[in-house]
């Protein structure tokens, strides 16, 4: 750290596990077979090469069973799932890991989800050791092995491990991507439960998701700044491609921009993240400033994209709704842009005007 | 489908805390003696030559030269952490920042080593205030246009014509002019303009001042008639300046001085909110917060890619685009937010005031040095499509 540069080209310099999940993504994964494909058989041999490759534990320490490797590493991963639009339950089950890790319980294998993932969704665990609740849009459920669960206790949370087969499954009526379901726990015993480890702030689990989504949001909006120029490239009108006019370069400017700033964003949420977990102002600056500016980025993006790629882009047949739902739908996950602001803003109008400044400078 | 863009995370290394420190202290020690008001922003002056004497004599002018010409061979990230530091205060800086920023360097890079030796170490004491001769008034964002012409005669140049909206030209003693030495080529349009650095007191030189929407007026018209520049005041390859641009512009284009220039409305925003802001307040300031904290990761990355010897033209003209464009937007999005303050607020009036004029402010932020649409124009270069 004492030498910027080092630094800089360490995060520029090869990383195994990037590599590796890319090159697993672009065998089994290409977003354009997948969509044209008339069953979901590309699954199983999917998730199986990144669980031998032990990507999906990434996040579980080695005592426990899995790859203990670093945060950083673990967002490698995620930004390439977001590249691919993930179509399998990765992130979740990372986070699931992880959750897991801390308090202690071991990880099972397979595809996990983790619950609720709404923000003003609120599971509660009764006296009896009971979840109860309404978690709304849980992403893969009907895939997962196992739902780890955060749950509200009179004086803290749970986390907790419970099994897909007690609980009210019900699809959603917009495919926002992720294969969501609203899921009930009516008074569900879970398999294994444990309080969050010493530290664990209220707010935690949310920051961790956040930061989890904006790093895959940024990979989705690099796949869609590529696909968008690369159409306007291709797509000829009034005798020449549309990428030559100018109304359209400074539209995808415009989206090369909000890429650029979720990149930043989301890069300095998770560094700092994997730097320290410990909950503090500077954690919450950047991982609330990284949901918010990456769901604007989204926001925008989304609607240039489909701008320049016109009705085709619109259609189930193309690639772009793929990232584009995904997009949508976690934005909402772990806290959507307004609510993140609400807290940034109050951390900051109660800091008061002369500690904005230092508070910045600081990172 | 990664994308070519880069923004690493980079953080300013440990040691520059030491010096930001100082910088502090030295601020607050000149506002202390009424050299500027922090809270005031665009208000104060920016022109201070006593200020500019003074930073020279810290050492932070020209911080990354070489010290055989008065710099102290410091890095670039701790010339980022001066600037900023006195960005965020709306420190008096106009005197000397042009020279800092962009003047020096091109002497330091092109210059002859007479007019290195005599000229940065003056930038560096803070004693020299620099414009810049781009302009003209039919070549704005066009700059390949530009008419006024430098002809050969023996061992001078003859110069005539017009450079206009050149700030400081009325303080400057010298400034970088992108003369015409020989016309455009069929092809290439580019080809026939010289850098030349142009002494302010030479005979034949007029600079008018221009009123601005603000009311103040630090940008100029400055006419050309007759002057005779010695031809060793060519700065880099004659006919070939369009060449030399691209590296200087990254570093023009990234700097905290592009999303800062009205960054002390939001404190005064802020300020004016007191700590209880109603929902809609704090969501406002939290996304604004949000966008200042992203840019400012954004521009501190370029600058380590710059102190790493690359050339992020790319990444530098989307720092500007978004941050110009945020800059702008901020008056008019911390007049809605504020619009539900309680009204027997004390500082009410200051803050509407300082909206105000920063709302005057605002048009320039997105004209000055590259246009949102050359900025536009620029990245869509980078991404490939022209």
């Amino acid at each position: 750290m004492s030498d910027p540069n080092d630094d800089a080209d360490q995060s520029m310099g090869d990383s195994i596990i990037r590599d590796t999940t890319a090159r697993i993504f672009a065998d089994l994964a290409d977003p354009q077979a997948l969509n044209a494909a008339p069953n979901d058989r590309w699954k199983a041999p999917l998730w199986q090469a990144l669980e031998e490759a032990g990507l999906t534990l990434a996040w579980v320490s080695e005592e426990n069973g899995g790859a203990g490797a670093d945060l950083a590493d673990g967002f490698d991963i995620l930004r390439v799932s977001g590249q691919y639009a993930a179509p399998v339950a990765i992130a979740e089950t990372l986070l699931a890991g992880y959750f897991l890790d801390v308090a202690g319980i071991k990880c099972p294998s397979g595809p996990l989800t983790v619950a609720p993932v709404r923000l003003g969704d609120t599971l509660t665990c009764d006296d009896n050791g009971t979840i109860s609740g309404i978690a709304r849009a849980v992403p893969h459920v009907r895939d997962a092995r196992a739902i780890v669960v955060i749950a509200e206790r009179e004086a803290d949370q749970v986390i907790a491990l419970m099994a897909p087969g007690a609980l009210g499954i019900a699809d959603r009526q917009a495919d926002m991507g992720g294969e969501r379901a609203d899921v009930t726990f009516d008074n569900v015993y879970p398999v294994e439960m444990a309080p969050v480890p010493e530290g664990w702030h209220a707010d935690t689990a949310n920051l961790f998701g956040a930061a989890v989504r904006a790093v895959q949001m940024t990979g989705a909006l690099e796949s869609v700044l590529e696909l968008s120029v690369q159409y306007a490239g291709e797509r000829v009108a009034f005798g020449r491609p549309i990428g030559k006019f100018q109304a359209v370069q400074h539209n995808l400017a415009r989206l090369g921009g909000e890429v650029a700033a979720a990149l930043a964003a989301s890069g300095s949420a998770a560094d700092t993240l994997a730097r320290s977990t410990e909950f503090n102002e500077a954690l919450l600056l950047e991982i609330a400033s990284a949901k918010i500016r990456v769901g604007e980025a989204a926001n925008d993006g989304a609607a240039i994209a489909h701008q320049v790629h016109g009705a085709i882009g619109w259609t189930a047949e193309h690639v772009l709704q793929r990232y584009t739902r995904r997009l949508w739908g976690w934005r909402d996950d772990f806290g959507a842009e307004s609510h993140w602001a609400v807290m940034l803003g109050d951390m900051v109008t109660e800091a008061g005007a002369d500690a904005l400044w230092p508070m910045i400078a600081a990172r | 489908m990664q994308t070519a863009i880069r923004f690493d995370p980079l953080r300013l290394p440990p040691e520059t805390a030491k010096l930001r420190e100082e910088v502090r202290a030295f601020l607050a020690e000149e506002a202390a003696l009424g050299t500027f008001d922090p809270n005031l922003g665009l208000r104060n002056s920016g022109y201070d030559r006593d200020f500019s004497r003074r930073v020279g004599g810290r050492g932070w002018i020209g911080m990354t030269w070489p010290k055989q010409y008065g710099g102290s061979e410091r890095s670039y990230l701790d010339r980022y952490v001066v600037t900023e530091e006195m960005r965020a205060v709306a420190a008096p800086t106009w005197s000397h920042f042009v020279a800092d920023r962009q003047s020096g360097p091109v002497i330091l890079k092109y210059g002859t080593d007479e007019m290195k030796e005599e000229i940065l170490p003056a930038i560096c004491r803070g004693e020299l205030c620099f414009a810049i001769g781009m302009s003209e008034p039919n070549s704005g964002s066009d700059l390949f246009a530009a008419s006024t012409k430098a002809e050969r005669e023996g061992s001078h140049y003859r110069v005539n014509g017009t450079k206009v909206w050149t700030s400081n030209a009325h303080r400057a003693e010298y400034m970088i002019a992108l003369l015409r030495t020989s016309p455009a080529t069929k092809e290439n349009r580019r080809h026939g303009l010289t850098q030349f650095l142009v002494n302010m007191s030479l005979p034949g030189i007029k600079v008018k001042p221009i009123g601005q929407m603000p009311g103040y007026s630090d940008f100029n018209e400055v006419h050309l008639e007759d002057v005779m520049v010695p031809a060793d005041h060519v700065l880099g390859e004659v006919d070939g300046a369009w060449k030399q641009a691209t590296a200087e512009l990254a570093y023009e284009r990234s700097g905290p001085e592009r999303f800062l220039e009205t960054f002390y409305v939001l404190v005064a925003l802020i300020r004016a909110m007191g700590s209880e802001p109603d929902l809609r307040a704090s969501e406002g300031v939290g996304r604004l917060v949000a966008q200042l904290h992203t840019l400012r990761r954004m521009s501190v990355s370029v600058a380590g890619m710059l102190q790493a010897g690359r050339e992020p033209v790319l990444e530098a003209s989307i720092v500007k685009d978004l941050g110009t464009v945020w800059e702008q937007a901020l008056p008019a999005r911390a007049r809605d937010l504020a619009a539900f303050a309680k009204p027997d607020l004390t500082n009410q009036a200051d803050f509407e005031d300082l909206v105000e004029f920063a709302t005057l402010v605002a048009p320039k932020l997105t004209i000055q040095g590259g246009t949102t649409e050359v900025l536009r124009g620029i990245i869509a270069r980078g991404l490939g499509l022209r």
